[in-house]
């Protein structure tokens, strides 16, 4: 384009000379942008010797000269470096000698890191404040879900390692959200995802997760940041399905994760925690089986076994009557004593009733058994003479029959017997006597031979005392009378007192007996 | 036990309570025909368990979106 060519472009315009123009750029550069702060990567650094640092900011699209004096460089905490993420403060100009603009540095920090966290921290002490974050909001995850929403971008390693590990453990109904994961659609497109899930019906023909995955691969704090951004946070606080947020690596913490009901490291993990192992599921279902049927068929021989040994220890029935038995002994004994007591008293009311008993009831019942008495004696007699009129008819009857001749016969001959037995006496009797006297005569005469009369002839005396024949002094003194016998009779010496002479001179009145 | 039945019972519920029925036969402390009741009850849901885990099926699907963001229907995803 030629302006010179141009006729119409010619007329009231000023016309600038190159320094005034240049001046012109510069004021108006510098009163607009007296102080700015300008983030961006260090690009080329300079440090001629003049000790002023030279480098350019830049992004992906632009570029920035920018200039630190020497008072200003010596002075920074951080050096400039190139590749480094920075946040630029100063004042924009101009370098009309070069036809530049660029930055007068005054301080420059490290961004992102430093300026972004500072922000981030902000924001979550602000949605911490509102208990977004709080445990008791989140809810468990479902222990298997039917319908697993995954909010991710649909291309890429992420989603392939979930699904992967899914179908590894437990296949399952998978819906995937598609969204931007980073730049300026990943928030509104996560915070739409989440909200859109839980506006399906269950069972609809999309139906209605029970789980949602949120996940992202690594990347750098920025690629992250949709994931910290205000909007994600209250849809997810916002959801009533469970959701596992997956984002970046394990170190990398976005707000998602702090609202999240599960933050799971990676997104293999996300899937790890969304479904259980089918197999070992399988396994726990059979090993469940097998107890429940041990444990039964346990159960009841346990019980046959005790049923056994109750068996073994039921007491004998010996043993269960041994009480009864000895409580019967005891009673017994007791019963024996009680005995005893009932017939004392029985004893004892005997007494008490007999004491009332009186002669006259008995002298009554005997009125009663004389008078029987006496009618069975009036009937005595009668009968005794009937009895004996009995007998006397039986006499008189056999009476006659006795004879005589047979006793008077019977008399004769014994008569007779006796006559002759007393003759045969009386001729033996005679003899006898006859006999006896003649040696009764001998006798006699050798008596009186012998006899003391004779002895007294010869002049001897036989003295007595009081009868008796006294033999000595003794009793001569002690008797009353004393008699002497001769041989011619008697001669009473009572009432003279005889002389007691020795007595040798006395001789006994049976000493002259030779037998 | 639960009223539920048991054809109507969630793998986990399902899951649990076997847990819990085998526990408590396990423990010998039930009467014999409450531990036979136990025992069915414990075969019905093993076999829900069993069933649950047999629906295992794998079946991904992506969402088409218009142009407000929001879905329209879905497409078949390649794991």
């Amino acid at each position: 384009m030629d302006l010179i060519d141009d006729p119409e472009q010619a007329g009231n315009a000023p016309e600038f000379t190159v320094s005034e123009i240049s001046g012109a750029v510069k004021r108006s550069i510098e009163g607009e942008f007296g102080f700015v702060r300008v983030k961006g990567e260090v690009g080329r650094v300079s440090r001629p010797r003049s000790g002023h640092v030279y480098l350019d900011l830049k992004d992906d699209r632009a570029v920035l000269s920018g200039i630190i004096w020497k008072g200003r460089a010596e002075g920074l905490l951080t050096q400039p470096e190139e590749g480094m993420e920075v946040v630029a403060t100063g004042k924009l100009t101009t370098f009309p000698g070069q036809s530049k603009y660029q930055m007068i540095i005054e301080d420059i920090a490290p961004a992102g890191v430093g300026a972004l966290m500072a922000m981030l921290d902000k924001r979550k002490k602000a949605l911490e404040a509102e208990g977004l974050f709080a445990a008791e909001r989140k809810s468990a995850l479902p222990y298997l879900p039917d319908v697993i929403g995954v909010i991710t971008s649909p291309s890429g390693a992420v989603i392939r390692d979930i699904l992967h590990r899914l179908r590894d453990r437990f296949p399952r109904k998978v819906l995937v959200w598609p969204v931007a994961v980073q730049g300026q659609q990943c928030a509104p497109d996560v915070a739409r995802a989440i909200a859109g899930f839980n506006a399906m019906t269950v069972g609809g023909s999309l139906p209605r997760p029970d789980l949602l995955i949120v996940a992202r691969g690594g990347g750098s704090i920025e690629d992250l940041w949709g994931f910290n951004e205000e909007i994600v946070v209250r849809a997810v606080a916002a959801s009533g399905i469970p959701l596992i947020s997956a984002v970046g690596h394990e170190t990398d913490t976005t707000l998602i994760d702090y609202v999240s009901d599960k933050r799971a490291p990676t997104p293999t993990a996300a899937a790890e925690l969304a479904v259980p192992v089918r197999m070992e599921l399988l396994a726990w279902v059979g090993d469940q089986e097998a107890r429940l049927t041990r444990a039964l068929t346990g159960g009841i021989a346990a019980r046959g076994q005790r049923l056994r040994d109750l068996n073994r220890a039921l007491p004998k029935p010996d043993m269960l009557v041994e009480q009864a038995r000895q409580r019967l002994d005891y009673w017994d004994e007791k019963l024996d004593v009680a005995l005893r007591g009932v017939v004392q008293k029985r004893g004892l009311r005997l007494t008490q009733v007999t004491g009332s008993l009186r002669p006259a009831l008995l002298a009554a019942r005997l009125d009663r058994a004389r008078e029987q008495a006496g009618a069975q004696g009036a009937r005595l007699a009668p009968a005794l003479g009937r009895v004996v009129r009995e007998r006397l008819r039986e006499f008189t009857r056999l009476a006659p029959r006795l004879r005589a001749d047979g006793v008077t016969q019977m008399m004769t001959q014994r008569a007779e017997a006796l006559d002759n037995w007393t003759g045969r006496l009386a001729r033996a009797g005679t003899a006898q006597e006859h006999g006896r006297r003649t040696r009764l005569d001998a006798l006699d005469r050798l008596r009186e031979t012998l006899g003391y009369r004779e002895t007294l002839k010869r002049g001897y005396a036989v003295v007595r005392g009081d009868g008796d024949v006294v033999t000595g002094v003794k009793a001569a003194t002690q008797a009353s009378t004393i008699e002497i016998e001769f041989a011619d009779g008697r001669y009473d010496l009572s009432g003279k007192t005889p002389k007691p002479i020795k007595a040798k001179k006395d001789a006994p009145p049976d000493q002259g007996n030779l037998f | 036990m639960t009223d539920q039945p048991v054809k109507e019972m969630s793998f986990e519920d399902a899951m649990r309570e076997l847990e819990g029925v085998v526990g408590q036969l396990e423990r010998g402390d039930v009467p014999l025909e409450e531990s036979i009741k136990l025992y069915e009850r414990g075969a019905l849901l093993k076999k829900r368990c069993e069933s649950k885990l047999k629906e295992a099926e794998e079946k991904v699907a992506k969402l088409t979106l218009d142009g407000d963001g929001q879905p329209t229907g879905t497409t078949p995803l390649d794991g």
